[in-house]
């Protein structure tokens, strides 16, 4: 049944070479896309940039000082990485109220970005954007990396990153796009339902080794097409709907008279 | 049956008569290729273009071995092997699809009639076979040789012993259950992180973290066969709460430190590793059946197949600022067992 799957979907080459054409980009420019700014160079200037930003975007559920309310989280203390993941990766500002603040276009640019983790940062200590050597894929372990992924990650963005179902409309995101400073970010800081691996659980080098392991997934199966590496589901329809599908009509035409 | 009834069915059956007749078989119809010469020669040319398909395929298969070669990468194994695969496709399905094609379109398709013979063997056999039969059980002297047929029949019935008792004795070999109610954990016994085996500080952990932990032990026996036993039934989930979402009850107020708890990460439902934790709702799923336990009232179980919550690992710090587990758990982890509560 899999020797036929494979086969079956050996046919399609131009969508699975379109596939892979579109996943190696992805991951060549993950990789390779400018880094976010560091926040050690921001200035006054930037801060108060950040805070008009802040009022403008941010203050009617954080609250003007960020100091939060029961249902929306004070920003003290959060720091500028919790502020470069939310907005850099378009989760916040949030479009509506909702279980999952999902990934989505970033609303600001990086310069805005910049500004507003400057602001937020300063309104109290918190963990700061990491730099680039410490996000760089190249330097990690993946050995290592898949090691502590699959111990810490895999329970719920699946064993290769493509993400996962939790409760009551939440979901874990597939990790094929993020970029790696990105995945530092939410490591660092746990974003949503995720928890926090602060450097005390998960060592700078060991949250490389995860990213490593996570870009390293993005070159895909040697194998062929993944169909999502979703596992039994995807393949499943595949083998029963396709697969099947194709037997059958060979069975139907094989044993239909000539015209 | 009323005398209505009877007289209904023999009604039908009378009006059907004692047997159908044989419809034979239907008129045979022609083919295009048995009409018209021109289309013979259509499908003759089909099947050789198919056959031919199939030798470009091979061809092909034995060049792409030689040109691409997978190179170490994820992508040119993937490469090299959708290439192959292709190749050996078309070699196949064109050798496959062309006898097909050839059968259907070109060899004779006049309907045949093979009737079925009976199953039962001739008199004669039957007959010859029983007396051999006979023949034989008069030459053994089965009836007189007691000795001969007692040992005969006692070698028969005692050697599937030698299949029987290794089978049952290594599925049951070890009947001692009180291993399954002890883990690694011993008061004192430091908290290390899973996989790196490092200590944890209780001042590490923020509000909001998770720790994958596994007793300490030296690397040598993390090394060792029996370690992998041994962490399946130690491995804890580390949790830091903000103390004022915490519910505890009063038994175990000490059993955690500051707001951060630990609980054992087998499932108490089928033994699966409970992992996914959402740090909003406090909630533990576990990835295989959904059960839910709440972190922040006990590890009760809140929704799922799971009865009992998850066992709680009392812990404390030691003079360093490490953590430390203040004893074993002080019930049998992981799922149910006829003798867990002996």
């Amino acid at each position: 049944m899999k020797a036929l799957a494979a086969r079956r979907h050996h046919r399609f080459t131009p969508v699975v070479i379109v596939m892979f054409a579109l996943l190696v980009v992805g991951g060549i420019y993950a990789a390779f896309a400018p880094s976010s700014a560091q926040a050690d160079t921001a200035t006054n200037q930037d801060i108060q940039e950040g805070e008009k930003l802040f009022l403008a975007n941010c203050a009617t559920c954080h609250g003007a000082n960020a100091e939060g309310s029961d249902i929306y989280p004070s920003l003290i203390g959060v720091g500028a990485a919790a502020v470069d993941f939310q907005v850099g990766t378009g989760r916040m500002p949030m479009q509506a109220s909702g279980p999952q603040a999902p990934a989505k276009p970033a609303q600001m640019n990086e310069t805005q970005t910049k500004q507003l983790s400057a602001y937020v940062a300063s309104l109290g200590p918190g963990p700061s954007i990491p730099s680039a050597e410490q996000v760089d894929p190249e330097k990690g372990d993946i050995a290592n990396g898949a090691a502590i992924f699959r111990t810490n990650c895999a329970m719920c963005h699946n064993a290769v990153g493509a993400g996962g179902a939790l409760s009551e409309g939440k979901f874990a995101p597939s990790l094929w796009e993020t970029t790696p400073t990105h995945l530092y970010e939410a490591m660092l800081t746990g974003p949503q339902s995720m928890p926090v691996f602060n450097d005390g659980t998960l060592t700078s080098e060991e949250k490389r080794d995860v990213i490593a392991f996570v870009v390293d997934q993005r070159e895909g199966s040697a194998g062929g097409l993944s169909l999502g590496s979703l596992g039994p589901v995807s393949e499943g329809v595949w083998v029963w709907i396709v697969g099947m599908g194709a037997l059958i009509g060979a069975a139907v035409w094989i044993g239909a008279k000539s015209s | 049956m009323s005398e209505l009834n009877k007289n209904a069915s023999n009604d039908i059956v009378a009006s059907h008569g004692d047997k159908f007749t044989d419809p034979g078989i239907p008129a045979h119809k022609e083919r295009m290729s048995d009409k018209d010469p021109a289309a013979a020669k259509r499908a003759e040319h089909q099947s050789a273009f198919l056959f031919t398909l199939s030798i470009i395929g091979t061809i092909t298969a034995v060049v792409v071995y030689f040109a691409i070669r997978p190179e170490g990468t994820v992508t040119s194994v993937r490469n090299a092997n959708l290439a192959l695969g292709i190749a050996i496709a078309f070699a196949l399905l064109g050798i496959g699809l062309g006898a097909i094609h050839w059968a259907k379109a070109l060899m004779s398709d006049h309907e045949v009639i093979d009737e079925r013979h009976p199953i039962v063997s001739s008199d004669e056999d039957r007959a010859g076979a029983i007396e051999a039969l006979e023949a034989g059980v008069k030459d053994a002297n089965i009836g007189r040789r007691t000795v001969l047929k007692g040992s005969a029949v006692t070698a028969l019935g005692l050697f599937p012993l030698t299949i029987a008792v290794p089978l049952v004795s290594s599925v049951g070999n070890d009947w001692d259950v009180s291993k399954f109610r002890h883990t690694l954990w011993e008061k004192g016994k430091r908290l290390t992180t899973d996989p790196a085996g490092r200590p944890v500080k209780a001042s590490e952990i923020t509000v909001g973290s998770v720790v994958h932990i596994i007793p300490e032990v030296s690397e040598e026996e993390r090394a060792s066969h029996a370690w992998i036993s041994e962490k399946a039934k130690a491995v804890v989930l580390l949790v830091r709460l903000d103390p004022k979402d915490l519910k505890e009850t009063e038994e175990r107020k000490s059993w955690s430190y500051d707001g951060i708890v630990a609980y054992s990460k087998i499932c108490t439902h089928v033994g699966c590793p409970v992992a996914l934790y959402e740090q909003q709702t406090h909630h533990l799923l576990c990835p295989c059946h959904q059960s839910t336990f709440d972190v922040a009232d006990g590890a009760k179980v809140v929704f799922g197949p799971a009865k009992r919550a998850l066992p709680q690992l009392p812990i404390t710090v030691d003079d360093e600022g490490y953590l430390i587990a203040q004893d074993d758990f002080n019930e049998p982890i992981g799922p149910s067992y006829w003798e867990r509560l002996k």
